[in-house]
């Protein structure tokens, strides 16, 4: 039954993606920039879990937690000091920041740690159920409930609440939103914590599932969720979270038909075939719902 | 601040000029030290930067094998003086040091270094020098060799190959464990794993072994479970994994999670305490590694290298790098020796290159054409976390 075992292998990395996905895909939602500090986000998420669970002694919950706040507090602040000043200005400059801001915290922690990795320690009993022949270890059922969990909220949060509502607006259209007296910062600082949560809690899911952290660990998930992002249709919460899942479930089909070697290059391959012939992604379409 | 400045300029002046005026004392001893005094040999070792831990390691050992053979009256009755340069872990630091070492200090033989790379780049200037140098550790084959087949007249080296570990661990899996139907999975960005696994393949085919899955990744990866997935439906009996300890935790630990209890093994780049924190003790367990040297070896030989060290260094159990600094200098004594000459540093190639049977802590060696010491290798078994002596395996 090998090909229950690869998509659970696939699902569980999917769902890692998908978490980092949501926040790009939000962030483009609502002040079109590609947060390329993301995938640093989520190396700070995973470090801070880490420092919670081996220096503090906390259990999973409460590391995940403490996580995802400072990963929400280090959002709101990259956004306060390097994007909220440049949001009258082009595009390319808002990207080139976020290149210089994603490289700023790779070496200014390598700078004050060292670039050594460290292995998490072992905080899930892992146990593991054989179901139809396949080995489901009780850390990826963990992991794959939180995600479900949080996206769920997410959802919640997005299309219930009064913060969600001024999200939309302002991502369908900011002046407009201003002028009905939202306020536009408030919101764009609440979309970055959001998302930067969301990144916080896949840096802990990646610690536990994969054990090795480093600090640059954060750029090729942060591509790679990039892709899903684009793959689902970027600006759009759902398709960041089919996007995700599939982009994990086809790099586990192309190692798992003995391919190994090409599966980063099947990630850029995907990204290259939707941005030629459906740029607007799975879920694009003309009159798009975006946060 | 420009004060300050200027004030440390001054200050790395005078220094300057102090150890250019230490050095020529030194070279005018050395004149002196033809006459007959002592033996010079330079050691060009990483006692600082990333690999500081296996230069110091080196360093010990060649300090405690000095110390016994100038004890004992020295070689041909002259001490040996070693003059140590530190090159930083830094190869154009190692070229810089060795050239300092030929010119200045006028030695007739270098130990060095670590790393195959920090001794390939002294290897020119030992050639045109005409001094002798031995690394200690240099595993890459084009140490001794260069890419176009030529051979590095001067350079030497006391531990073993690359390639020679994947021998052993196919001949370990062939008639030790009995194994049949093998896996590779290799690290497919290094030369070394894929040194290792190339040698392994051809091995173990010759001894009428099947390699039923042959499989690759890239250092730096993270997710190998889809691939051990795939591993594990060609059902292998043992899986052979020549990587670096950063993946080969996680390969370790990703394949016990999805049920591969096969017997695992590596080479020497296994060797780190990283790689039980990565894999956890557990998971390790029945998994082997080749390396030069157990201190858990029971041999006489070792085992009373083991005490002498323990007792020059607070009780501390040498590693492989303490053995294979140590058997360096008797690997250069043996060859003053046999060539009666101290300071000929021709007639002492020549009786390296002619090195037989010569019984030293890492092993008994006799050198190869290539220069290259053929020579046992340790294999050793993690229990809980913990190397383990296993068994020896001859070339």
């Amino acid at each position: 039954m090998d090909w229950i075992q690869q998509l659970v292998n696939g699902i569980s990395l999917g769902s890692i993606y998908a978490l980092i996905a949501l926040g790009y895909t939000m962030v483009y939602g609502i002040i079109k920039l590609i947060n390329f500090a993301h995938g640093e986000v989520f190396m700070i998420g995973a470090f801070v879990g880490f420092y919670a669970i081996a220096g503090w002694g906390l259990g999973f919950f409460p590391a995940l937690i403490i996580a995802m706040a400072v990963c929400a507090g280090m959002g709101m602040l990259i956004e306060r000091v390097a994007y909220r000043r440049l949001r009258g200005s082009t595009r390319i400059a808002a990207l080139i920041t976020a290149i210089g801001i994603s490289l700023f915290i790779q070496y200014l922690f390598i700078y004050f740690r060292g670039a050594q990795p460290e292995a998490y320690p072992e905080v899930i009993s892992n146990q593991t159920f054989n179901i139809f022949g396949a080995q489901i270890s009780s850390q990826s059922l963990m992991i794959l409930g939180t995600s479900i969990v949080l996206m769920i909220v997410l959802q919640f949060i997005v299309h219930k609440t009064k913060i969600g509502k001024a999200m939309r607006a302002v991502s369908h259209d900011m002046d407009a939103a201003r002028l009905m007296g939202i306020n536009v910062n408030t919101t764009i600082s609440a979309t970055f914590a959001i998302g930067s949560s969301l990144a916080g809690a896949a840096g802990v899911f990646f610690g536990v599932y994969y054990t090795k952290i480093e600090p640059l660990m954060g750029v090729i998930p942060g591509v790679k969720a990039f892709v899903a992002a684009v793959l689902g249709g970027i600006g759009i919460i759902p398709g960041a979270m089919v996007g995700g899942l599939v982009l994990g479930v086809v790099e586990t089909v192309v190692s798992g038909l003995g391919y190994s070697l090409w599966r980063d290059a099947a990630a850029f391959v995907i990204l290259i075939l939707i941005l030629l012939f459906k740029p607007s992604g799975i879920f694009g379409k003309n009159a798009r719902e975006k946060v | 601040m420009f004060f300050k400045k200027r004030m440390t300029a001054v200050l790395l002046a005078s220094t300057i000029g102090a150890a250019g005026f230490l050095a020529g004392c030194g070279s005018d001893s050395a004149g002196g030290g033809e006459s007959g005094d002592t033996v010079k040999i330079g050691a060009n070792l990483e006692l600082s930067g990333a690999v500081a831990s296996y230069g110091e390691g080196i360093a010990e050992g060649i300090e405690l094998a000095v110390d016994e053979i100038n004890k004992d009256g020295g070689i041909d009755g002259k001490e040996i003086e070693i003059v140590k340069v530190d090159n930083k872990s830094d190869a154009a630091e190692a070229t810089n040091a060795a050239i300092k070492l030929t010119e200045n200090d006028d030695v007739v033989a270098i130990i060095g270094s670590a790393t195959s790379g920090n001794t390939v780049a002294q290897a020119q200037v030992a050639n045109n020098s005409e001094t002798v140098l031995l690394s200690p550790s240099g595993t890459s084959p084009n140490v001794t060799v260069n890419e176009d087949g030529s051979l590095n007249d001067f350079v030497f080296r006391t531990s073993f190959i690359d390639p020679f570990q994947g021998t052993v661990a196919a001949n370990f899996a062939a008639n030790e464990l009995g194994v049949k139907n093998v896996a590779i999975y290799a690290d497919n960005a290094s030369d070394y794993a894929k040194g290792l696994a190339a040698s392994f393949k051809e091995t173990f085919e010759a001894a009428g072994g099947k390699i039923v899955a042959e499989e690759s990744y890239v250092a730096k990866d993270t997710d190998f479970r889809s691939t051990l997935t795939r591993i594990k439906s060609a059902n292998p009996e043992f899986i052979f994994i020549p990587g670096y300890y950063e993946e080969v935790g996680l390969i370790v630990k990703q394949g016990r999670e999805m049920g591969i209890d096969v017997p695992l093994m590596g080479a020497d780049g296994w060797d780190s305490p990283k790689l039980v924190e990565l894999a956890g003790g557990d998971s390790l367990n029945n998994t082997f590694i080749t390396n030069h040297y157990s201190s858990g070896d029971p041999d006489e030989t070792i085992q009373s290298f083991v005490t002498k060290f323990g007792e020059k260094y607070n009780g501390s159990s040498p590693d492989a790098f303490n053995a294979l600094g140590y058997d360096s200098v008797y690997m250069l004594k043996d060859a003053m020796e046999r060539a009666e000459s101290t300071s000929d540093a021709k007639k002492i190639k020549d009786a390296l290159a002619e090195t037989k049977d010569l019984t030293l802590v890492t092993g008994i060696i006799s050198v190869d054409e290539d220069h290259n010491p053929i020579k046992s290798a340790t294999v050793l078994e993690y229990k809980d976390g913990e190397q383990v002596f296993k068994t020896k395996v001859d070339p």
